[in-house]
């Protein structure tokens, strides 16, 4: 039995998130009426003109300088032809020889492991119409709304040689992207989209196998999915001495498996010549050296902070940096009480939970950094209890109020003071004289459920351990 | 080289139908532009800058505001058919 090696390329197209589409003054909502977004640029009518949008070359420079790409200090665009009812021009506006950014990488985590892949360009374009295929009229409905809306389209070297580390390139690249705020990356909306090249060879070989084209991803498991099926079909083939096609084939995510589209294939041949109507562009280092300026600070190098500023666990810090508005929330929070793994414990149990069953993200919340200090300094001060603590914090969630106003209104303030307390021990060591008496017979361990009685009378109110202390006392006392 | 082939790969491309006649006449055409081309070739143009455009100008953009589009209904006076909904209609197309 042989060994065979996966190699994997990505290409990703983003939609960037500009106002208007890339060549003319459209807006770019999403899954507005069909053709209500479009003008004679976009739709290609005889005599319109494309003028770059400004903010599109930005973008296209914020991504390649944050993929460690070389930024081409001369740019100019393309006409990629072919008919298709999703492109009115017959040819999509698109960069060949010189693209914004070139030769770059991303750092990406598998496992323990962390791996360079390389990124081979990235380059600006114009998105294509939407189809809808309409069967039972025989007929596709064309709509150009998103025709020209902005792309950056994301080329990797084949680096990659396992569908998981495919999948960690993406949740990587997502991550970064969604820091630039230069896309929503929204799979669902189609703001992110992934098509695969994937090819299979003899372990120890050094040239590459004929690859295979994947598209129609519709989200990263799809994406690791239909590389395993891809991987297993290929070495299938090849084992039973049949040559595999270079060609383009659509995953199923139905039926999990990928069919070849072979209807397209004429289309590869793409006679890119140089865009005349658009004038080429050049790009300063100054030019350069101002965008840089407006890099943010990336995930990688926010965990290594987390990790050595806050003292926090790998596992902690990652799960803050991986959402950057949660990250952002957090030193919200420490800069107003410097307690960050209490902060931090509070948010990736607690808060997230909540969040994750209301469905909303943290920017869609109710409650404020201050308020969310307010309650676990509560807590921690022994003003409520922790389970309290958690009850206030859904209805702070529900309602927006401080945890102050909550506790004062239900009467939640813990209950510590002893005589209070010994009132109520006394009613549960009445009430379950038979436990009581197991305890005296040597059986400690019911103790517990003493506790638990006394907890249940506080309605979660009191200190659980020092109603415990209280109730041993009484035991030590006879 | 251009051959009758050539002629009729790039036609098809661009979705012309073309005669025989046609065929014949634009694969002589083509030979004949490409010979030229081929003159150029030869030429030393070790000193000339490469165009990239015709025009001596570059760095012409817009800024990121928004302007007015066209009206769904407008756009459907010239389709050749349309749903009457707003979307353009199209032989089928499978993808």
């Amino acid at each position: 039995m042989k060994t065979y090696e996966t190699v994997i390329g990505l290409e990703v197209h983003l939609q960037l998130d500009t106002r208007t589409k890339i060549f003319c003054g459209c807006v770019t909502h999403f899954g507005k009426d069909a053709n209500s977004q479009t003008c004679p640029v976009c739709l290609g009518l005889p005599g319109s003109l494309p003028v770059l949008n400004q903010k599109v070359l930005e973008y296209g420079m914020k991504i390649g300088l944050a993929l460690n790409c070389a930024i081409n200090t001369f740019v100019k665009f393309d006409r990629k032809n072919y008919y298709y009812p999703d492109l009115p021009k017959a040819y999509q506006i698109s960069q060949y020889d010189f693209p914004i950014a070139k030769k770059g990488s991303l750092t990406i985590t598998t496992g323990e492991q962390t791996k360079k892949i390389g990124i081979t360009r990235a380059h600006m374009e114009e998105d294509a119409g939407k189809l809808i295929h309409s069967p039972e009229i025989k007929c596709s409905l064309v709509d150009y709304n998103r025709t020209g809306i902005p792309l950056v389209e994301i080329v990797s070297e084949p680096d990659m040689r396992s569908s998981q580390e495919a999948y960690d390139y993406l949740t990587s690249l997502k991550l970064l992207m969604e820091y630039l705020d230069v896309s929503d990356c929204d799979m669902e909306k189609g703001s992110l989209r992934c098509d695969a090249n994937v090819s299979i060879r003899e372990a120890g070989n050094q040239e590459f196998g004929t690859k295979t084209e994947l598209k129609n991803l519709n989200s990263f498991k799809a994406v690791k999915a239909a590389i395993d099926y891809e991987v297993a079909r290929q070495i299938k083939m090849v084992e039973a001495g049949e040559r595999i096609v270079q060609e383009t084939r659509l995953w199923n995510d139905e039926k999990q498996m990928t069919f070849s589209m072979r209807s397209k294939e004429e289309a590869h041949d793409y006679r890119y010549f140089p865009e005349p109507d658009l004038v080429p562009f050049t790009i300063t280092e100054n030019d350069i050296e101002k965008v840089r300026k407006t890099l943010p600070e990336f995930p990688l190098e926010k965990l290594d902070r987390f990790i050595r500023q806050y003292q926090l666990s790998d596992y902690d810090a990652n799960v803050l940096v991986q959402d950057k508005q949660l990250a952002k929330f957090f030193e919200d929070c420490v800069m107003q009480w410097n307690a960050p793994k209490k902060i931090c414990n509070w948010i990736t149990s607690v808060l997230k939970q909540e969040l994750n069953k209301r469905k909303i993200n943290i920017s869609e919340m109710r409650l404020t950094s201050g308020y969310f200090v307010g309650l676990i300094k509560n807590v921690e001060e022994g003003v409520v209890s922790n389970l309290v603590g958690k009850e206030i914090l859904t209805i702070m969630l529900d309602t927006g109020r401080t945890c102050m106003s909550i506790i004062e209104e239900k009467g939640l303030r813990q209950v510590s003071d002893d005589n209070a307390l010994g009132a109520i021990i006394d009613t549960v060591l009445v009430e379950n004289a038979s436990i009581v008496e197991q305890i005296k017979g040597g059986k400690e361990s019911a103790i517990g459920f003493l506790v638990g009685q006394a907890m249940k009378k506080t309605q979660g109110k009191a200190n659980p351990k020092k109603i415990g202390e209280l109730i041993k006392g009484r035991f030590q006392n006879g | 080289m251009i051959t009758r082939k050539d002629v009729q790969y790039i036609a098809h491309l661009s979705r012309i139908h073309l005669q025989e006649s046609e065929v014949e006449k634009l694969t002589n055409d083509l030979e004949g532009i490409l010979g030229y081309i081929e003159k150029l070739n030869k030429l030393n143009v070790s000193a000339v800058k490469p165009t990239s455009h015709v025009l001596p100008i570059e760095n012409v953009f817009r800024q990121d505001i928004e302007k007015p589009s066209l009206n769904p209904k407008d756009i459907m006076k010239f389709s050749t058919d349309n749903d009457g909904k707003g979307s353009f209609k199209v032989p089928q197309v499978i993808e």
